[in-house]
């Protein structure tokens, strides 16, 4: 049986979706023009006024906002309410540039929750489950919002933050913890340190997993459904955009429901800005339409994904969006090829590795060099140095096959690899370009 | 008797070969035999221990791979023909060796070789109906 937070909004027909998107971004339009001196000069710039705005329709005559206006703007330049009515931060780890510092009223908090609420809801979450929080808590948006989502729907909250992998396990298994929320990288993680402790997935109470923050493939998701004995959950957010919950994965798991009551999605060609009809797949730009101290309108979120509007088994009404294929800050471009991480994670899982690397990248004598760190496994160890060659060889082969290009790989020991009780570090470029 | 060894993933890096003997020196373990096989970016260790379930504890600790397997160990009499006496032995018994390795002992007149051949079962057998019995680990520690 599909479960929901919040019914009347996520089962809302399509009209009246409209309705609420139209009223509120009109008003959220005056409010920015008011209370943003730098997005009203965008404007200006393009020559729309509040009053052009008159609903959703008229929301490709805004100017798109981007992370380079995130900087330029840093630290207050965007706030959208008075300071006194802004009641907490959190920011970004700053991995692909400075730091991204949001801001939050009590509004903006509670509806950051409700959609972390209809998230796990959709995961199966009553108020008769016990909800383990391994994001990280404090200035990562991961821990504060499922925390707050877990509140919403009355779940016993276990607060464990990430890290100390040992004693997540200890309160997964005492207090019986039945859905478990951290980044992909984590939570498979957890399921090789349970497997070192001679855990199995009939050991623990888990059943469902909510996953995000981080690119992840299919594959993965089905090592830790193994693994860890859940359904695993895909949730999607930036902290530009409250955080986690922006959009969610229902029981059907075809695709993430936006929660565009708070959201409204457009796609755009990345290149040119243009719009792309539904279904093409480009640039997601998402408009926050109530969203009180960091407005964001028409941000764009650098990931590429497509969107269907095609009503979902589940009853949800809202669009669903792709899997993000990766966002364009983790594509690489090496020796002229796109390369994804998520692609390497993908051939790396199909052959029996762990999803355990890292993309080293250089230039030496104009040239790309391209080597992928890969975690030897336990399983996949032999004593003889022409099997595991062999395993390299085709390792790399595969590699070759998926992206184009061939990669150098080299095997390390297990856990060389800086990881991932936040995000685990999957680039290093060292190219000066 | 066959006996265990052990295989040890090391990475081709300065210090790693350090971190595994400072291990086995922390627990106590001897190692009575020891050769590394080297690819381009890493290495195996290869080591025959005087207990291998208390290695196997320790290297899991110190969060390295390894992996046990069953090798035959020989005396060899230190004196031209020694190794090749053997080794016509193992050609007329139809064994494949993988990869072998000498260690010295106190004794003279003796080396020791190790073997690690295909199907050491089969090769067990088929060796001792020749009349030749591989060492068990007790044999080799009193080397």
């Amino acid at each position: 049986m599909e479960r929901y937070f919040q019914p009347e909004i996520e089962c809302a027909s399509r009209d009246q979706l409209k309705r609420w998107q139209s009223e509120r971004l009109v008003k959220q339009v005056r409010r920015v023009w008011e209370n943003v001196p730098y997005y009203r000069k965008k404007m200006e710039a393009q020559g729309v006024t509040p009053e052009d705005i008159q609903s959703v329709d008229d929301l490709t005559m805004l100017p798109f906002l981007s992370k380079a206006d995130l900087r330029e703007a840093y630290p207050y330049g965007l706030l959208g309410a008075p300071r006194k009515d802004c009641v907490r931060i959190h920011s970004t780890s700053g991995t692909t540039g400075k730091r991204v510092v949001a801001f939050y009223t009590r509004h903006d908090i509670d509806l950051w929750e409700d959609c972390c609420a209809r998230a796990l809801m959709a995961a199966g979450a009553t108020d008769e489950d016990v909800v383990q929080v391994s994001y990280g808590y404090g200035l990562f948006t991961g821990g504060a919002g499922l925390d707050g989502g877990s509140h919403k729907v009355g779940c016993l909250t276990v607060p464990t933050s990430s890290g100390n992998t040992d004693r997540q396990i200890m309160f997964i298994r005492d207090l019986g913890a039945t859905v478990l929320c951290c980044t992909p990288s984590y939570a498979a993680y957890l399921g090789e340190r349970m497997k070192e402790l001679g855990l199995g997935p009939e050991d623990i109470p888990l059943k469902a997993g909510i996953f995000g923050a981080e690119a992840w493939s299919e594959e993965m998701r089905r090592d830790i459904e193994r693994t860890l004995g859940i359904k695993a959950f895909d949730i999607y957010g930036l902290t530009e955009l409250s955080g986690p919950g922006v959009s969610f994965e229902c029981s059907e798991q075809r695709g993430m429901h936006i929660n565009e009551d708070h959201f409204i999605p457009e796609i755009i060609d990345p290149d040119t800005g243009e719009a792309l009809p539904e279904g093409a797949e480009g640039e997601l730009v998402i408009t926050a339409v109530d969203k009180e101290a960091f407005p964001m309108i028409r941000y764009r979120t650098r990931d590429i994904c497509s969107l269907t509007y095609e009503k979902c088994p589940c009853g949800r009404t809202h669009v669903r969006m792709t899997k993000p294929k990766g966002r364009s800050d983790d594509m690489l471009i090496i020796r002229g090829v796109n390369v994804f991480p998520s692609q390497i994670e993908t051939v790396l899982l199909n052959q029996g590795f762990a999803a355990n690397y890292q993309i080293l990248v250089d230039r030496v004598n104009n040239t790309d060099t391209f080597e992928i760190l890969v975690e030897m496994t336990p399983e996949m160890f032999t004593d003889s140095i022409g099997k595991i060659q062999e395993l390299q060889k085709n390792l790399s082969a595969g590699l070759q096959s998926m992206l184009g290009i061939r990669p150098k790989v080299t095997l390390v020991a297990p856990k060389t690899i800086a990881r991932s009780e936040g995000k685990a570090v999957r680039v290093v470029d060292k190219r000066k370009i | 008797m066959s006996i265990k060894q052990v295989s040890v993933f090391l990475e081709n890096r300065p210090g790693k070969l350090f971190e595994l003997t400072k291990l086995l020196a922390e627990h106590g373990i001897d190692m009575r035999a020891l050769s590394i096989a080297e690819a381009t970016d890493f290495g195996i260790a290869r080591i025959i221990v005087n207990d291998a379930d208390r290695c196997a504890l320790a290297l899991r600790e110190g969060q390295f791979i390894a992996q046990f397997s069953d090798v035959l160990a020989f005396a060899v009499p230190d004196e031209p023909g020694g190794l090749h006496n053997l080794l016509s032995e193992f050609n007329a018994a139809r064994v494949n060796i993988e990869y072998m390795y000498a260690f010295l002992s106190g004794e003279k007149g003796r080396a020791y070789m190790i073997f690690r051949v295909t199907d050491t079962a089969q090769a067990e057998k088929t060796l001792a109906e020749r009349g030749l019995q591989s060492l068990d680990l007790e044999e080799i520690g009193r080397i």
